[in-house]
């Protein structure tokens, strides 16, 4: 377990060298922001018949969320140490190790994620719980709300690395990752409503998107913290992120067994 | 029972092939062509505990892929593997922390931070307690010595002095087996003497078993009793390093410094003559003429300035081996 938790500390360490990086996640957090609430409140001014999904106030809440978290959950990580070995056959060093192959990077993954968004969500939540409305990052719809949101968040950052590991030992086959993550992202980030909120989706598409993990990372969470997700409907909900947790791990894992019994270690 | 039993195993690859160019390329991206290659094919062998194994033929013969099976990293297509009575690749964790891996042509030591630190890590990854990790890492720091390499970030240092390095990572857990694949590869004289005399001296001190591959045929020369010779995926000798020399060492190389012109020589076994600067160098059989009657034949009829007797390296006999057998 020591060792698992060097590679975080290993990660804090790199991550905190790459200041100008952090820099620029904030301040493109920043635009993205801002952008996506004039965009939505352009939209919401001019549309005063129809009845819209979601309340103004969630929905500027939902998107400050989105920006300070992205690093937590964006779905297109690449673990490019992962790839490169894959590619140029320094795979073969991982395997003389006495460490599960699947969960030494599982750990790595989570990590990343961890160290990244944790040096860039406060500047941006600080900020937006300044701004005035109606820019402004509201607060939590319940200390219940907010408790479902810590955790489902959690869960999600564990989800989408669970998922993203599936990917990258798919490389094992493949070899090169370019196609499939890129193919795999697309689908993840319109189903987890990181590009529209689920509620403004056609009915058929929402359906989909039911039957698909995506929405437990993302959507469940930022609607959970401003009562767009009820609290009694996010209880239900925590089972179904449970079991896909569960599910991408087990399959993750059976895959990363059956992949290196066929692996092919690049380059002699 | 033996150390380590290779009963059989065989490895097949799927390749991809195309042509160059971008027509085949689009071709390509449509309709791949695969080929199976067999990069060993039903090798068997075994090896007692404390053996240094030489495990040697020419470039793409599967010496590498034979390592990776031997080292859990390859599941072979076909046969048995058993060390010590473990499956390397179905109980791979626990059989790693029996073995060291260095592959000479990769490297395990993260490349920007000095290599004491990769040390620090591969202590946790083997959980290794405080007291044996320092005894081991004093120890092999002494033996290579590397003492001030180790405090370098590992991108400026020299390949040899990275090789070694990436040696004592390999064996700061006290493993049982040592596993070399090219150990020598592009090193100085300095360097492959310092990987020499450590091999034979963890060998002789630790009892670890080492099996290496190699090109260079002075590491065989130096260190391995036995080798392994493989060509095609196949196994062509297994044996005594000597046996090999005196059937194929039985050449011998005489150079002859005279000012005299050395007419044809009527005597059987010489194989060839050849003038050179200031004499002639001929290569005998010594089965068929001794040295001494070749010698009291030359120097009853010509003056001799000085001579040279050389045995045909093992590079040649090496090289004559793959003759044989065509490879």
């Amino acid at each position: 377990m020591k060792a698992y938790f060097n590679y975080f500390k290993l990660r804090v360490i790199t991550n905190l060298q790459y200041r100008a990086a952090a820099l620029a996640g904030i301040s493109t957090q920043f635009f993205f922001g801002i952008t996506y609430i004039m965009l939505y409140l352009a939209l919401y001014e001019s549309n005063t018949s129809a009845n819209v999904p979601m309340d103004l106030q969630s929905l500027v809440t939902y998107l400050w969320l989105q920006q300070s978290f992205f690093a937590l959950i964006y779905p297109f990580l690449k673990d490019q140490d992962l790839l490169k070995m894959i590619k140029n056959g320094n795979l073969a060093y991982e395997l003389i190790r006495p460490q599960s192959f699947y969960f030494k990077f599982y750990i790595k993954m989570i990590s990343e994620r961890l160290v990244a968004a944790s040096l860039r969500c406060l500047p941006i939540i600080i900020v937006g719980l300044l701004l005035p409305s109606p820019y402004k990052l509201g607060l939590p719809a319940s200390v219940e709300s907010f408790l479902l949101f810590i955790v489902s968040l959690s869960l999600s950052c564990l989800l989408v690395s669970a998922l993203s590991m599936i990917i990258h030992i798919i490389t094992l086959f493949t070899i090169d990752s370019r196609g499939i993550i890129s193919g795999y992202s697309v689908i993840a980030e319109v189903f987890m409503g990181a590009v529209i909120p689920l509620p403004f989706f056609p009915n058929f598409l929402i359906k989909i998107g039911n039957y698909l993990p995506f929405r437990f990372i993302g959507d469940f969470p930022y609607r959970v913290y401003s009562g767009s997700i009820s609290v009694i409907e996010g209880r239900n909900l925590l089972f179904g992120s449970i079991s896909w947790l569960i599910i991408a791990i087990i399959v993750g894992y059976l895959i990363s067994k059956v992949a290196l019994k066929k692996a092919v270690i690049q380059g002699g | 029972m033996s150390y380590i039993i290779v009963d059989g195993i065989s490895k097949t690859f799927k390749v991809t092939k195309r042509n160059s160019g971008l027509k085949s390329a689009l071709k390509s991206f449509f309709k791949r062509e695969y080929v199976l290659i067999d990069a060993v094919k039903n090798i068997s062998f075994e090896i007692e505990k404390g053996e240094i194994v030489g495990y040697i033929g020419p470039n793409g013969a599967g010496k590498s892929t034979t390592i990776k099976m031997l080292s859990g990293i390859l599941l072979p297509t076909a046969g048995n593997i058993k060390v010590n009575g473990m499956n390397p690749f179905a109980d791979r964790r626990k059989y790693v922390s029996n073995i060291g891996v260095v592959f000479g042509q990769r490297s395990q030591l993260a490349w920007d931070i000095p290599a004491e630190d990769t040390f620090d890590l591969l202590k946790d990854i083997y959980k290794l307690s405080d007291e044996k990790y320092e005894k081991n890492k004093s120890e092999l720091v002494n033996l290579l010595d590397i003492g001030e390499i180790i405090k370098k970030p590992v991108r400026s240092l020299s390949l040899g002095q990275r090789m070694r390095c990436e040696i004592a990572a390999s064996l700061l857990h006290d493993p049982k087996i040592l596993f070399l694949d090219e150990p020598t590869i592009g090193l100085d004289a300095k360097s492959k003497k310092i990987v020499r005399d450590f091999i034979l001296k963890i060998n002789k001190e630790r009892k670890v078993t080492v099996i290496l591959t190699t090109h260079d045929m002075m590491d065989i020369d130096k260190l391995a009793k036995r080798i392994i010779l493989i060509g095609k995926g196949q196994i062509l000798y297994d044996g005594s390093l000597e046996k090999l020399k005196t059937k194929y060492g039985s050449y011998k190389k005489i150079t002859i410094n005279t000012k005299e012109n050395i007419s044809d020589i009527k005597l059987k076994g010489i194989i060839s003559k050849e003038k050179i600067d200031n004499g002639y160098s001929f290569v005998i059989d010594s089965n068929i003429i001794t040295i001494s009657k070749f010698i009291n034949y030359l120097s009853n009829r010509y003056s001799i300035n000085d001579m040279d007797i050389d045995n045909e390296g093992i590079d040649d006999v090496i090289l004559k081996l793959y003759q044989d057998y065509e490879i």
